[in-house]
């Protein structure tokens, strides 16, 4: 090997190195951190709900509530209108509507996070406030998810926000994999003489079930690390309660409001705890949504 | 098996050269020898191995993902395999031209001829030892006013003599051509085998040829390759063109001739 | 022979069709829309906040009128800018390693490495760098947000740019090869150059990105009142102004906000279309 070829080969492998060397230093950097808050409280941490930063006793439970129901409602929202518009868009849609509004949509993802946070503090809020939370009460007062006062700010309109974000993500990849299933499927449907919506339905989402199912995941990964934009609306109390109305808090919120203000080490240790089983949860979620994408899309990744 | 040649200068020979592709091995045993500015046409049906064994005359074979050499290949009695050889300084000595025109896409057509040629040049000595290329290989009449262009502009048949003119332009000893003209039309094709005549006063070529009668026309030197019921490349025969086609000493050289097969 | 094509029956079932169409139809729309009320509301709000001095002026305190995100701007410049210098050598240079070495645990282990990394969550980077960079210090830096920003921009640097490298064609790669070419020239000269439309926008992308994240920036750069240039110190960065003056609760730096906001997004949006203006441009040009 020439020098030059030696040389250039020793600068890539370095450059990989380093590449690898901060990622697992990630990993790293995080149980350090967290050490002290593990050793601590141990498995309890899970499963307490008290976060006193006053008296140093701290446990996820509040957030984990918070971070599970907020994701939740995203999902079930952004799985419903995402993979309808998906449906639309590629079997339904003329090219002159089908494109424009796909560029818009996947324009939403673009959207920074600040600004969808604005937006909700200060347009969706109060819209749910005055408008949506009333009319939901009206109907469903009866049960606890509908019940108590309404703010504004809480797990329905975090959950609402969250949706926004990540329709962009199921409809994009829904789209596609829906897109791929083969035209010979859904003629065979429709020559046994179904109407294009019950061949879309019946036969075609059907088909392309896992790969929308792993849209769906992924976006549900997306849901679970935001950070600002949730922590703008969710009210920021570390309580559970059983209302959507009500204010609460989630793992990245927490993170992101209290950070800066922690003033004793086992505080700091245990937000970055708090990192620690999002880092878990997310690689988990999103390494679910990647199987399932791959066994559809072959060896085009995401 | 090996086949006797005739009392010639070989430039290049292969002694009991065996090709792999992982486990699979694509060329067994072959030894035969190229005429010092001669014209050598490998032929023989698809998979035979003769594209591999052309890859291997370079050491581009090497290049492929798991694949490996054995036995050796010596250009003027020195074996490019032995370690302490560069490739690199061996391809620069043995050039290539493959099956379909690979011009490189971000360079123009005068950087592509000078791609691999002497470096340090000025601008003016740039521009002829380019014309003394492209003129070789008959193009320069028709690129001499856009040789800052794109190359992707000239027609197929034009790329592939400009890659020509990018392999004599590093003064190769021996060049090497796979299957040149496979992806060209008629006419292209005329221009290109016109071309390997005059080429030949010069260099030393081989070239792998999916066409007989394209063997018989340009070739001074044909080798017959096919494979065996392992799916293992051998050379059958090796004779002078005229010998060979006419009078083929072996019944499967006959045979693929012939049309029998293949 | 009962063979009835009349279509009774058939209309119930069309009528589901129709509803069901109607009803994908909306929820396309719905999402749409969405957008187009949050873009309308932004440009509606924060356009009259924007001016000269909103874009060239400090902060000013509150009670006092008028002051900009003219910091915030130009912090946004330097730690963007920084970590662009910093994860395109590394995105690079792993990129080319992906797409030479191709198959083997090595390769495929740090393709994991980096899908892992695509999705840990921004605040999870942002404690990294603090660890890395803030709480050794004591000291918040500019350089430890570039440093997270560097960390988000590196999953899409690498995926491209081995992609980008594999669909240059074999025979372009083995005909500089052939010539007699080291590897490094034949790389960095020949297949790299061919690969650079598809980088480049990646790298677009990728910094549009990192211009809308706040999240990491929270506690490493942590933000400023002042001009500041050096990469050492705190610095304002402008999606942090906006959500800082977003949670406050005054009213004149709630309508800075949303010009802030209004400028992110002009950002963002020029970057992505960009991007695919950019790379259909480069598709075409190269002729093939």
């Amino acid at each position: 090997m020439s020098p030059a070829d030696r040389g250039f080969a020793a600068v890539v492998y370095l450059g990989s190195s380093l590449f690898a060397i901060l990622i697992i230093g990630l990993f790293v950097e995080l149980v350090l951190g967290s050490w002290p808050s593990i050793v601590k409280f141990g498995p309890a941490f899970i499963f307490s709900s008290s976060w006193d930063p006053i008296n140093s006793k701290f446990g996820a439970l509040p957030m984990i509530y918070g971070t599970v129901v907020t994701s939740l409602i995203a999902i079930i929202l952004a799985s419903f209108i995402g993979i309808m518009a998906a449906v639309f868009l590629s079997d339904f849609a003329p090219r002159w509507l089908g494109q424009p509004l796909s560029f818009l949509i996947e324009l939403l993802a673009a959207v920074p996070s600040v600004v969808y946070g604005l937006w909700g503090l200060f347009v969706l809020s109060p819209f749910v406030r005055t408008a949506v939370g009333p009319a939901l009460q009206k109907v469903f007062g009866w049960t606890p998810l509908f019940s108590g006062p309404i703010y504004g700010v809480g797990l329905l309109t975090a959950g609402i926000i969250l949706a926004l974000m990540i329709v962009p993500t199921v409809t994009a990849i829904s789209r596609d994999v829906i897109a791929a299933i083969p035209r010979d499927l859904r003629e065979a449907s429709m020559a046994l003489g179904t109407t294009k919506w019950e061949t879309a339905i019946r036969v075609v989402l059907p088909a392309a079930r896992i790969g929308i199912f792993g849209a769906c995941i992924l976006a549900l990964g997306r849901a679970l690390g935001e950070t600002i934009a949730v922590t703008m609306v969710i009210g920021n109390r570390p309580e559970i309660s059983a209302s959507l109305f009500a204010p609460s808090y989630t793992l990245a919120s927490v993170i992101a409001n209290e950070f800066t203000e922690a003033t004793t080490n086992i505080y700091i240790s245990a937000l970055i705890e708090l990192g620690l089983i999002l880092f878990f949860v997310s690689m988990i979620v999103n390494g679910l949504a990647r199987v399932m994408i791959w066994s559809v899309r072959g060896s085009e990744r995401t | 098996m090996s086949a006797e040649a005739v009392t010639v200068d070989h430039v290049l020979t292969t002694e009991d050269l065996n090709a792999y592709y992982g486990s699979r091995k694509a060329v067994g045993d072959v030894s035969i020898g190229f005429g010092r500015k001669a014209i050598t046409a490998l032929i023989g049906p698809s998979g035979c191995g003769k594209t591999t064994l052309l890859r291997c005359l370079n050491r581009i074979h090497e290049v492929s993902f798991d694949a490996r050499v054995q036995g050796s290949v010596r250009l003027d009695g020195q074996d490019i395999y032995s370690s302490g050889v560069d490739p690199m300084a061996i391809r620069r000595r043995i050039g290539m031209v493959f099956q379909r025109p690979n011009p490189f896409p971000t360079l123009s057509i005068l950087d592509n001829t000078l791609a691999c040629a002497a470096r340090g040049l000025n601008r003016k000595a740039r521009v002829e030892s380019a014309e003394r290329a492209l003129r070789q290989a008959a193009l320069w009449d028709e690129v001499k006013d856009k040789l800052k262009s794109n190359p992707l502009q000239l027609s197929g048949g034009q790329q592939q003599r400009l890659c020509i003119a990018r392999a004599v332009a590093a003064e190769p000893d021996v060049l090497l051509m796979d299957e040149p003209t496979a992806s060209l039309d008629p006419i292209a094709t005329a221009v290109i085998e016109e071309l390997m005549g005059s080429l030949a006063d010069e260099f030393t070529i081989v070239a792998v040829t999916h066409n007989m009668q394209q063997a018989a026309r340009v070739s001074d030197v044909t080798a017959f390759m096919l494979a065996d019921e392992d799916g293992i490349g051998r050379l059958i025969e090796v004779d002078e063109t005229a010998k060979l086609f006419t009078k083929p000493a072996n019944r499967k050289t006959e045979d693929y001739i012939t049309g029998r097969f293949g | 022979m009962n063979r009835d094509l009349s279509t009774r029956g058939l209309g119930r079932r069309r009528a589901m069709g129709s509803l069901g169409t109607g009803l994908a139809l909306f929820c396309a729309t719905l999402a749409a829309a969405a957008l187009l009320a949050i873009l309308g509301y932004v440009v509606v709000q924060g356009i009259g906040a924007i001016n000269w001095s909103f874009l060239t002026q400090l902060p000013h305190p509150v009670g006092v009128p008028g002051g900009g995100v003219g910091n915030g701007i130009l912090g946004s410049l330097i730690i963007i800018g920084t970590a662009t210098l910093m994860a395109v050598p590394i995105g690079l240079l792993t990129g080319i390693y992906l797409a030479l070495f191709g198959r083997g645990p090595v390769p495929e282990a740090l393709r994991f490495l980096s899908d892992v990394l695509s999705g840990v969550p921004s605040i999870a980077i942002g404690l990294f760098a603090y660890a890395v960079l803030v709480a050794p210090l004591k000291h918040f830096s500019a350089f430890s947000a570039s440093f997270g920003f560097m960390m988000l921009m590196l999953p899409l640097l690498v995926r491209t740019s081995e992609q980008a490298i594999r669909s240059v064609p074999q025979t372009v790669r083995e005909g500089a090869l052939a010539l007699g070419m080291s590897n490094f020239r034949a790389t960095v000269s020949i297949v790299l150059p061919t690969a650079m439309p598809a980088i480049i926008t990646a790298l677009l992308l990728a910094i549009a990105r990192v211009t809308g994240e706040t999240a990491p920036l929270l506690f490493t750069a942590f933000g400023s009142q002042f001009w500041e240039s050096n990469p050492g110190n705190p610095m304002a960065e402008l999606s942090l102004q906006v959500f800082t003056y977003a949670i406050s609760p005054y009213p004149s730096w709630q309508s800075q906000a949303w010009g802030g906001a209004l400028l992110l997004i002009v950002a963002v949006f020029v970057l992505s279309l960009g991007a695919r203006l950019f790379l259909r441009r480069a598709m075409q040009g190269s002729g093939t």
